[in-house]
């Protein structure tokens, strides 16, 4: 059996290939159906968050224990004796792991995954580092547009909101470019996808348009993926006047197709009405469920040699 | 008409010539090339064969090595580099610009971990619409060159 990610560091998503993807959304899929409760039996996993951030902790802890694994760890790295008596990060990784069979990590500092993982005797994986990358993020939004579409291959899939400092949008955008997919970005100007994301989209000559509502691309997607417009991000004038271009409601659904599927990172605010909660197409809490799956299978291909391709 | 050197000939070093006009100075500092005491030429503003304006430095008894060319084309991609020994030029090449650069530059991004761990710093070179950018392995943000207190 070959597993290409077997005692691998997981950082950020473009370090993956189109195979290492469709092998994760497969593995999920595979522990979904048929869960591993004893795969990660005797094995310890180090949960070490620097920051808060209760939500992807809990999911990645959760992955761990319906695999059958132990949690050690910490959840707010400032009450710890590594925060407070000025430990380096590269000795805090080298000690930790010494400790466990892998951790998982979340840092207010980018970059700090990828600086965990050159010094680790065991797999980091990167529960987010800053405002750089969050690939489990990604995985899981995968596993969850191939679970709704049954392929990731050429879907139709448009980002609506903060497409300027939305890691997981850039991070999707990326993986989704392996799979032929067209994207529509829509977005206030100020709040626009970065030229970088745009610049590699141009060299791999992927098709995107950008737009200014919602109601011009949404019968034609598959995915529609919304984020949060951040009202800190403008003033009170200009917010009121751009937010209800970016707000989904229910009555805007009733010409899309069948299969399309609503996605949101969560936690959402205001810009996915309730009313588009009991329809269809909303699919935002079942994709944070999605999140123990993908998590599951990461976890299950970087520590063992169960799955792989055959 | 008699042609006459506007920069004095040197017997021993290296002679940097196609430099953009402008980063002539930039270049010698950067290097640090005026502190090992060496007698440095420097032309600013030269006219050069295709009517555009170029600087050029001789140093004397000093030679570059291929890190230091390669950096150096950072400043000056299409320079060359003259060896000259016995007032001859015995070597000459062009600089290329190298794939990763490390431990040269601090990284823009303030909240980059490169700046607080015991490591070094390292970015890959890109060239983006004719333009070099470095991207940083660690934070993994791109920058213009214009970013980098050390170029400027």
């Amino acid at each position: 059996m070959n597993n290409p990610l077997y005692q691998k560091h997981i950082i950020s998503i473009p370090d993956l290939s189109r195979q290492e993807l469709e092998l994760i959304v497969d593995t999920a899929q595979s522990i979904k159906q048929q869960p591993r409760p004893e795969l990660l039996k005797n094995k310890v996993v180090a949960s070490c968050f620097f920051e808060a951030s209760t939500r992807t902790r809990l999911s990645f802890e959760t992955a761990v224990q319906r695999l059958g694994g132990s949690v050690i760890g910490f959840a707010d790295g400032g009450n710890t004796s590594l925060g407070k008596k000025g430990e380096t990060l590269v000795d805090s990784v080298k000690v930790i792991s010494s400790y466990s069979d892998a951790f998982f990590m979340r840092h207010p500092q980018e970059g700090a995954a990828r600086l965990a993982s050159e010094f680790s005797s065991v797999p980091v994986v990167n529960g987010g580092d800053g405002s750089n990358q969050h690939p489990t993020q990604t995985l899981l939004d995968l596993f969850t547009i191939y679970e709704t579409q049954g392929s990731l291959e050429g879907l139709k899939v448009a980002f609506v909101g903060d497409l300027k400092y939305g890691r997981t949008v850039h991070s999707l955008t990326q993986a989704l470019s392996l799979f032929g997919c067209e994207f529509y970005f829509i977005a206030p100007k100020a709040l626009a996808m970065p030229d970088y994301i745009i610049e590699e989209l141009n060299e791999r000559e992927i098709t995107y348009s950008l737009h200014d509502s919602i109601e011009e691309v949404v019968d034609e997607l598959d995915i529609l993926y919304m984020t949060r417009v951040q009202k800190e991000r403008f003033d009170e004038t200009e917010y009121q006047h751009i937010k209800s271009s970016f707000i989904l409601r229910a009555n805007m659904l009733e010409q899309v197709k069948d299969n399309l599927k609503i996605l949101h990172p969560l936690p959402r605010v205001d810009e996915i009405t309730t009313d588009v909660d009991i329809t269809p197409y909303a699919y935002y809490f079942e994709q944070a469920e999605n999140g123990v799956y993908a998590r599951q299978a990461l976890l299950a291909l970087i520590m063992t040699n169960e799955f792989g391709a055959q | 008409m008699k042609k006459k050197l506007q920069v004095e000939a040197i017997a021993h070093g290296t002679v940097i010539d196609h430099v953009p006009a402008g980063q002539g100075i930039k270049i010698l500092k950067f290097f640090q090339l005026s502190a090992a005491q060496e007698r440095i030429t420097v032309g600013l503003n030269l006219p050069s064969g295709d009517q555009q304006q170029k600087d050029l430095i001789k140093v004397e008894n000093t030679a570059f090595d291929e890190n230091q060319a390669n950096q150096l084309a950072l400043f000056a991609p299409n320079a060359t580099i003259n060896v000259i020994e016995d007032f001859e030029v015995v070597r000459k090449f062009h600089v290329s610009t190298p794939e990763q650069i490390k431990a040269v530059f601090a990284c823009p991004n303030s909240n980059c971990i490169s700046h607080n761990e015991p490591i070094d710093s390292n970015f890959y070179v890109r060239h983006q619409q004719q333009e070099i950018k470095l991207k940083c392995h660690y934070c993994e943000k791109t920058f213009d060159r214009g970013l980098f207190s050390e170029l400027d």
